[in-house]
């Protein structure tokens, strides 16, 4: 057994009328890589903030024990001192700055009134290469991808002379293959001695990189799994901890819908970049969906499913438009806006709820009424009883945890969040639903929950299509899957016939051949 | 050790336990700035040597006609912040722009309807003009109207050769002035000639009531709307009590019967004030009516949800299938019509128009909203809100004016509040987190 490099001893923490943190232990050895996996608001994120000093010592109890000292750490700068550097999820760089003025904001390299930018870029250099990337420390960051500016993080946070590096969801916006890269380069890096914690909801990649597993569960710890047998931490096992139930069948049956006729068809659909409008987002992709059927759209991510989607919701992305788009066997010209495709009863419920998709400062009455203002208003004046009521008859059918409709949706949990978006496009009474990733980011028994949505939308003659980056997910729920590579569709397969080898091979053969 | 730490605990837990079972902090956070306008009137009318002075009738009735253009603008500019924290420069100039014309058009002998209907619909212009502008070209607001803030300073002089135009038209000036004939004519007491024979010095016990300066020219009318609009007002509210009730809305119910006993009274209590001073002031008419229609608009229509939808989330909204562009338009369209308005109140009040009207009224407009609770970021604020915001400028300035402090030193103070409000609307939101 190795050295403990951490220790958090019985550390409490309350927020005012909850408490998050409830006498959670937790133990780090020097040169491991410490998986912390538990549901949202399980307190992954609070127990890491405690430990860089975000939430000051003296606003929790208990004890850090780093190296072998207590440390009481007032600042990030206190324990970035001692080299425990954290990774946030959200990337915190700033685009119009360079890599290497972002890899030195705050920490600037020569006097505090005259930055020795000679230094600045070649130390930045140095780290670029440490993490693998062939940029130029000058390049500014808003030009390179969000791969790679996960990278630069990484590289700053080895600037800093990191001992402990915590990397809080470091994959959840990387597609699959910077997602793999990520976590080799992590290994590479325990072999050089570097001590990590990582934060993740995929229990796959858990599986892959992790020594130990640390389950959280309502602020507590509840187990660590030691993940050095000849056979990898199995996922359902991870689960059983994280939930406190065997998840025996993640993915709810559905019964035997009849499918029927073809609803909507795409034919020689292809969409350009609004951008660089000589780049192809959407190339020639034919599609249809049959009433009743849950059609899984699984590609990599840019592989141009979120903008097949949203060109065909009323053309909301991308320009040149050219191909065609039949509904029940009828061509339908439809015009640049949302409205439009709204009235032709197609719905597009967004990846980025909270970006795209909500109204974080109104309540989940507003934002449910929001696609559908006609249907509560005569005259345009909104009848204030009937949208309480609709607000009120979604909640209970979907399930949403709240006390009332008029709560706040920014109060919200992710799981919920996504529910009311469900519930305003579901209020849309749509008969075509495109689903962008509606389980991204929430927990295990919200997923569930979708899951079980989608198979009464189906159950009800709804048009569903799931595009997700998940391939369980894709292959638990879908009648039918398209698979997607480089804007294009490579292959389609019915369910029966896919597995996960066969759709990873259509996707490296599609690959094979543009070359 | 531990048993004392218990028991200097225990207090604070109880006092913690009453502040959370009656919502006290809620409570304080949800109507500081009425606690504060409160307050702050409170402490004037008990001012040394000046006490009860803000409450006589004729400074209710001046504070009303005073602030006029606050209120109007305060509405508009409400709209614009809702769509994201936008703010409109320009109608400072606009009011004096459209002021100049009316005026202009009236000294030439035009009737009055028509220079009325010319202001409005010059205001709505200039509004679609500069919406244009940043819903369409998509020029950020704050550039936009201040090319207007200048653009419509500069027409206001040339329209006016430099110098002030005066108003001669009386029945313009009764229906939009501030004048001695700017009331609603008491006309219950001239369908009942009768009641002139109640209301004299020698009936005592209405002579003590209302108060013997007061009870011959004692307003009728101007108390019989107040009492119509107060039983109009619990009518509604209680219907909606009742609604809310069967569909089991959770919302206190005896705090919203308290509130709408304390506006009761509030409204009462004023139009009494008023019917004391010569009765019910056309000014407050338009306000009144300005503020109804918003309040409605902002609350109840399709449009108003899209006002707050787009300073919330443009993105969701426009994917919702909103036009978001349309939606700006509206607002600066509709932020011009109202300095239409505003326009012509201020002509109304001043009699006529100098080219200099009309300076730094857009930051009073926007000052009003943010005391009152609009988010800077958009997407949140209420008319009721702003009227409170805009109440309190103008009892800080009415009362500074009363008991005589220095007309810079007002500027100072007004700055302090409007600081002090957006930094309690700051702190009260981070505590949520």
């Amino acid at each position: 057994m190795g050295k403990i490099l951490l220790e958090m001893r019985n550390i409490t923490k309350t927020f005012p009328g909850v408490k998050a943190l409830d006498n959670v232990c937790f133990q780090v050895e020097e040169g491991e890589i410490h998986a912390l996996v538990g549901e949202n608001g399980a307190g992954k994120s609070t127990l890491m903030n405690v430990l860089s000093g975000i939430y000051p010592h003296g606003t929790y109890t208990g004890d850090i024990i780093y190296d072998g000292q207590v440390c009481r750490f007032s600042t990030i700068k206190d324990s970035e001192r001692l080299g425990i550097v954290i990774i946030h999820q959200e990337l915190a760089l700033v685009p119009e700055m360079t890599i290497g003025e972002n890899m030195y904001l705050g920490n600037e390299c020569g006097h505090r009134f005259a930055i020795n930018w000679n230094q600045t870029y070649s130390e930045a250099d140095k780290y670029l290469r440490m993490v693998g990337l062939e940029e130029s420390s000058k390049v500014q960051v808003k030009t390179i991808g969000t791969g790679k500016q996960q990278l630069v993080e990484i590289a700053k946070a080895l600037a800093k002379k990191a001992r402990l590096l915590i990397l809080d969801e470091p994959t959840s916006s990387l597609n699959e293959e910077d997602s793999r890269a990520l976590l080799d380069l992590m290994l590479s890096f325990k072999k050089q001695g570097m001590t990590m914690i990582i934060i993740t909801h995929k229990l796959n990649e858990v599986a892959y990189v992790a020594d130990k597993i640390t389950v959280l569960r309502d602020g507590a710890t509840i187990e660590t799994i030691d993940n050095h047998g000849p056979e990898p931490v199995s996922e359902e096992r991870i689960i059983r901890g994280m939930v406190g139930r065997e998840m025996t069948n993640r993915f709810p049956r559905r019964e035997n819908v009849p499918i029927g006729d073809v609803r909507m068809e795409v034919s020689h659909w292809t969409v350009h970049h609004p951008l660089y409008p000589e780049r192809k987002v959407v190339d020639d992709v034919s599609m249809y969906v049959r009433q009743g059927e849950v059609v899984g759209i699984y590609g990599l991510m840019g592989a141009g499913r979120t903008e097949l989607a949203m060109s065909i919701f009323g053309k909301s992305y991308g320009v040149n438009f050219s191909g065609e788009l039949r509904l029940d066997g009828k061509p339908v010209r439809m015009h640049r806006s949302e409205a439009d495709a709204i009235r032709h009863r197609i719905a597009y419920v967004t990846e980025d709820r909270k970006g795209n998709g909500l109204v974080l400062s109104q309540s989940i009455k507003v934002n449910t009424s929001l696609a559908n203002l006609g249907a509560i208003s005569s005259h345009t004046v909104i009848d204030g009883d009937r949208e309480y009521a609709v607000a009120e008859e979604y909640r209970e059918k979907l399930k949403i945890k709240t006390p009332s409709v008029e709560q706040l949706v920014g109060n919200l949990s992710g799981g919920n969040q996504q529910k009311v978006l469900l519930a305003k496009w579901m209020f849309a009474e749509p008969d075509i639903l495109l689903l962008d990733e509606p389980t991204r980011g929430i927990d295990v028994g919200a997923k569930y929950e979708i899951y079980c949505i989608i198979n009464d939308l189906a159950a009800a003659g709804k048009c569903v299509v799931l595009i997700s980056s998940e391939l369980p997910e894709v292959l638990g729920m879908s009648d039918r899957i398209y698979i997607m590579n480089e804007a294009r569709i490579v292959a389609e397969m019915r369910a029966e016939d896919a597995t996960q080898e066969n759709i990873m091979t259509a996707i490296l053969r599609s690959g094979r051949e543009a070359l | 050790m531990s048993t004392k730490t218990i028991a200097n605990q225990n207090p604070r837990d109880r006092v913690s336990d009453f502040l959370q079972k009656y919502k006290v902090g809620a409570f304080f956070q949800k109507y500081t700035m009425t606690i504060a306008l409160v307050a702050v009137t409170i402490g004037f009318s008990l001012w040394p040597g000046y006490e009860g002075r803000i409450l006589l009738p004729s400074n209710i009735t001046a504070l009303i006609q005073e602030n006029a253009y606050v209120f109007v603008l305060a509405t508009g500019m409400l709209l614009c912040i809702l769509t994201g924290g936008n703010i409109d420069l320009s109608v400072g100039s606009v009011v004096c722009f459209t002021a100049a014309i009316g005026c202009v058009m009236m000294a030439a002998g035009a009737h009055m309807l028509l220079a009325v209907l010319v202001m409005l619909l010059i205001g709505l212009g200039i509004g679609a003009f500069q919406g244009f502008w940043i819903a369409k070209i998509r020029v950020p607001a704050f550039i936009a109207t201040l090319a207007g803030m200048y653009a419509f300073r500069g027409f206001s002089n040339v329209v006016l050769n430099g110098y002030r135009v005066d108003i001669s038209n009386q029945s313009f000036l009764q229906l939009f002035g501030s004048g001695k004939t700017s009331y609603v004519p008491d006309f219950i007491r001239d369908i009942f000639p009768g009641l002139n024979e109640v209301f004299t010095k020698e009936n005592t016990s209405l002579a003590s009531f209302i108060g013997e300066n007061f009870v011959t020219k004692f307003n009728v009318t101007c108390m019989c709307i107040g009492l119509v609009a107060v039983i109009a007002y619990i009518v509604i509210k209680v219907r909606k009590i009742l609604v809310q009730k069967k569909l089991g809305i959770s919302q206190s119910i005896p705090g919203q019967i308290i509130a709408m006993v304390l506006i009761s009274a509030l409204v009462l209590w004023m139009s009494f004030q008023l019917s004391c001073n010569r009765g019910l002031p056309m000014m407050l008419i338009w306000i009144a009516l300005v503020l109804g229609v918003y309040a409605y608009i902002t609350t109840k229509t399709a449009i108003g949800r899209h006002l707050y939808a787009v300073g919330g989330n443009e993105k969701a909204t426009a994917l919702s299938g909103i036009k978001t562009r349309n939606v700006y338009w509206f607002a600066y369209a509709n932020i011009g019509l109202l300095a239409g308005l505003a326009g012509i109140l201020t002509a109304g009040r001043a009699k006529g128009i100098d080219p200099v009207y009309g300076e730094g009224y857009e930051m009073d407009a926007i000052a009003a909203c943010f005391i009152g609770g609009a988010s800077a970021y958009g997407g949140t604020g209420k008319v009721s809100g702003m009227i409170i915001g805009a109440l309190l400028m103008g009892v800080i300035n009415k009362g500074m004016a009363i008991v005589g402090v220095d007309a810079n030193y007002q500027k100072v103070v007004k700055g302090i509040v409007l600081l002090i409000a957006v930094m309690f609307d700051v702190l009260s939101k981070r505590q949520k987190r």
